[in-house]
């Protein structure tokens, strides 16, 4: 087996605050493999965001890393100090962010932003490093990149501003891209082409993607592995064809369900009661016990830890407990 | 058809973006005008679901403003049961608007955050004076308790609630003047998926128990298939598409309308291979001539970059294309 390219173990994130300190990230663990696309997903306040901000080491204070650990190919990055951390963000680590517009600086054009970029992490001459962003930019698909370039981000439409944040992303070639909400901001016709062109362009270089979206359409088209996230945790992860088509922890069941699609007639949509529990109120056992039908004793005094379930799923869920399982522990289903 | 409730005919919307006076003498520009909505018809009976989708930028919200009567229409009308909403006022115009209600898209800004949850979904009830006294705090304990909240939430404040909770207040609001027609603005697109579900089966269940109206717009084609009848697809303020609720997904006729649901994230995983969308969504003040779709579209003639396209009957509605007259049926 090779070596994952990131490996996430055991990462806990704490918000100390006045009535006490928020898990914000309990525990979550995973890898993602060189060249794969993992998405993530999860609803507003499940720690999508959050698990990207640690990786890449942008947590805001007071948040902070207070367990685990976090492996660029075997090298520990989660305790590096700031400028060892800021010779791997952006060299090693790409990122795109979710607003086009407030990740570009308004008062810099293009030309500016891509080439302080390129001249930060390779050592190369300002007109080498211009002929390089003139490329980039024609490779993410602006039309008339070399006259565009000494445009300012606001002569550029949304769609267009993304591409030009993926250039800024890929101009160091990074073996690891981080795109968080990269296509919420923008409309379908246009969300198509950006997946197309991240999907394209990660496969080319060989670089991994950690796609994290509240979007389960655009993992479907684009991911190889899901991670899905609630309150902080991790509920399930495995190859997407299967999490979607047969998910088996309750919650990503629920998920699946709840989104209509374009191809299926259902009257009513499948329903989970409630909302996700504040980061204060998160109950003992499994986090997902009060909106679970299928809860049972046990999900209300012990959380379930991943069970592994072969072909590299997990399902932090006590449904697969060997004890459950084998029918020694009684379950009212 | 005589069991339309909402009737809209030719309906115009144009915006003044022009720069101030001095600028335009001192410049020698023009005035310029901003057309949000063009030449738009259609037609909502009663009892019915329809839905407007469309990108950003094409008009879907200025139609709700103009049908609610939040903006004034540039040209053309808007009829509701019978009666011209273009030159009502007075004491017929009140009658008329209780009839109708929104569901605003931001339930963070659509509530006030200094009233109780009570006194905002008693509002409508004292505006059109229907109610006294106690009857008012029951009436607005049932509708917290139809939305599936309780009617001790009355007392609190909107930040108190989750999003999914204030839309369900805002839904509660809207049916406390007892309407027939309520526009929906994308209610759902602010919300999780899990909380968009409940809201979705909520606004659902409240159509078949009270015979509601829907006008609802939306950008998710997913949501829209869900919940319409009827469905019209809006390009650059003009209406390209307007087909039954099934039907325009599993046979598309305008080239606009079916780019939109190529350009859809497959959840099914069917594999299908997508054809790759082309361009974006031009600028609206200076629209392409002819068929403001013809820049992106794959069908696009000589013919579509001069005249405008006339609507073209058929299965279910109509379209708007050339491409549609020149094709044996």
């Amino acid at each position: 087996m090779t070596e994952p390219l990131l490996s996430v173990r055991n990462l806990r994130v704490e918000f100390p605050t006045r009535r006490g300190i928020l898990t914000a990230i309990d525990d979550v663990s995973f890898d993602i493999m060189p060249g794969e696309v993992l998405g993530v997903v999860g609803e507003s306040g499940a720690g999508k965001s959050l698990t990207g901000a640690a990786i890449i080491g942008l947590l805001e204070p007071p948040g902070r890393i207070a367990g685990g650990e976090i492996l660029l190919k075997g090298q520990r990055i989660d305790n590096l100090d700031a400028e060892a951390m800021r010779k791997i963000r952006g060299k090693r680590i790409g990122m795109v962010f979710q607003d086009p517009l407030t990740s570009l600086n308004p008062l810099y054009t293009v030309a500016q932003q891509l080439i302080e970029t390129i001249r930060t992490h390779a050592d190369i001459s300002e007109a080498e490093a211009r002929t390089r962003a003139v490329a980039l930019l024609d490779r993410v698909g602006i039309p008339a990149a070399a006259r565009r370039i000494d445009d300012y981000p606001h002569h550029f439409s949304g769609g267009m501003r993304q591409r030009v944040v993926i250039a800024l992303a890929l101009c160091a070639e990074p073996e690891l891209v981080i795109a968080d909400e990269p296509t919420t901001a923008l409309d379908v016709s246009v969300q198509s082409q950006i997946i197309d062109l991240i999907k394209e362009i990660c496969a080319e270089r060989g670089a991994a993607v950690m796609l994290i979206t509240h979007d389960m359409g655009v993992i479907a088209e684009t991911a190889d592995r899901v991670a899905v996230l609630y309150a902080g945790r991790l509920a399930e992860i495995g190859p997407v064809r299967e999490v979607i088509t047969a998910a088996e922890h309750p919650y990503t069941a629920g998920l699946m369900g709840s989104i209509p699609t374009l191809t299926q007639d259902n009257a009513r949509l499948v329903q989970i009661p409630g909302a996700m529990p504040r980061l204060n109120a998160i109950p003992q056992g499994c986090a997902f016990n009060p909106r679970c039908e299928r809860a049972f004793d046990r999900c209300f005094k012990d959380r379930p830890d991943p069970i592994d379930r072969g072909d590299g799923r997990k399902v932090a869920c006590w449904l697969y407990d060997a004890a459950v399982a084998a029918g020694k522990e009684k379950v009212n289903v | 058809m005589s069991d339309a409730l909402l009737k809209i005919e030719h309906l115009t919307r144009y915006f003044d973006v022009s720069k101030p006076w001095l600028n335009r003498v001192l410049e020698r520009e023009e005035k310029q005008f901003l057309t949000a909505v063009a030449d738009v018809s259609f037609e909502i009976k009663r009892g019915e679901t329809f839905a407007l989708v469309g990108e950003s930028g094409s008009g879907k919200s200025t139609i709700a403003k103009m049908v609610v009567g939040l903006l004034g229409a540039s040209e053309g009308t808007i009829e509701f049961d019978g009666h011209r909403m273009t030159g009502t006022a007075g004491a017929e115009m009140r009658d008329l608007r209780r009839r109708f209600q929104m569901i605003f898209q931001d339930p963070f800004a659509s509530l006030n955050p200094r009233w109780r949850v009570g006194d905002i979904i008693a509002e409508p009830i004292h505006t059109f004076g229907l109610l006294k006294g106690a009857d008012v705090t029951n009436r607005v304990g049932e509708l917290l308790d139809t939305v599936g909240l309780s009617a001790k939430d009355a007392e609190k404040f909107p930040h108190e609630f989750s999003g999914g909770q204030r839309q369900r207040i805002a839904i509660a609001r809207a049916l406390s003047s007892k309407p027939e027609f309520i526009v929906c603005d994308e209610p759902t697109s602010a919300l999780d998926v899990s909380v968009q579900a409940q809201i979705l089966n909520l606004m659902k269940d409240l159509q078949d128990e009270m015979g509601l109206t829907y006008l609802f717009i939306s950008h998710d084609l997913s949501v829209v298939r869900h919940m319409a009848n009827r469905i019209g697809v809006l390009y650059l303020g003009r209406l390209v598409e307007v087909a039954d609720g099934k039907r325009l997904f599993t046979d598309p006729q305008h080239p606009y309308t079916r780019m939109l649901l190529d350009a859809v994230p497959d959840l099914a995983l069917s594999g299908r291979r997508r054809k790759p969308v082309e361009g974006e969504i031009p600028n609206p003040i200076n629209p392409p001539p002819g068929c403001a779709f013809h820049p992106r579209c794959p069908l696009a003639m000589p013919r579509c970059k001069v005249e405008a396209p006339h609507r073209v009957d058929t299965a279910t509605g109509y379209a708007a294309c050339f491409a549609l007259e020149t094709q044996p049926a």
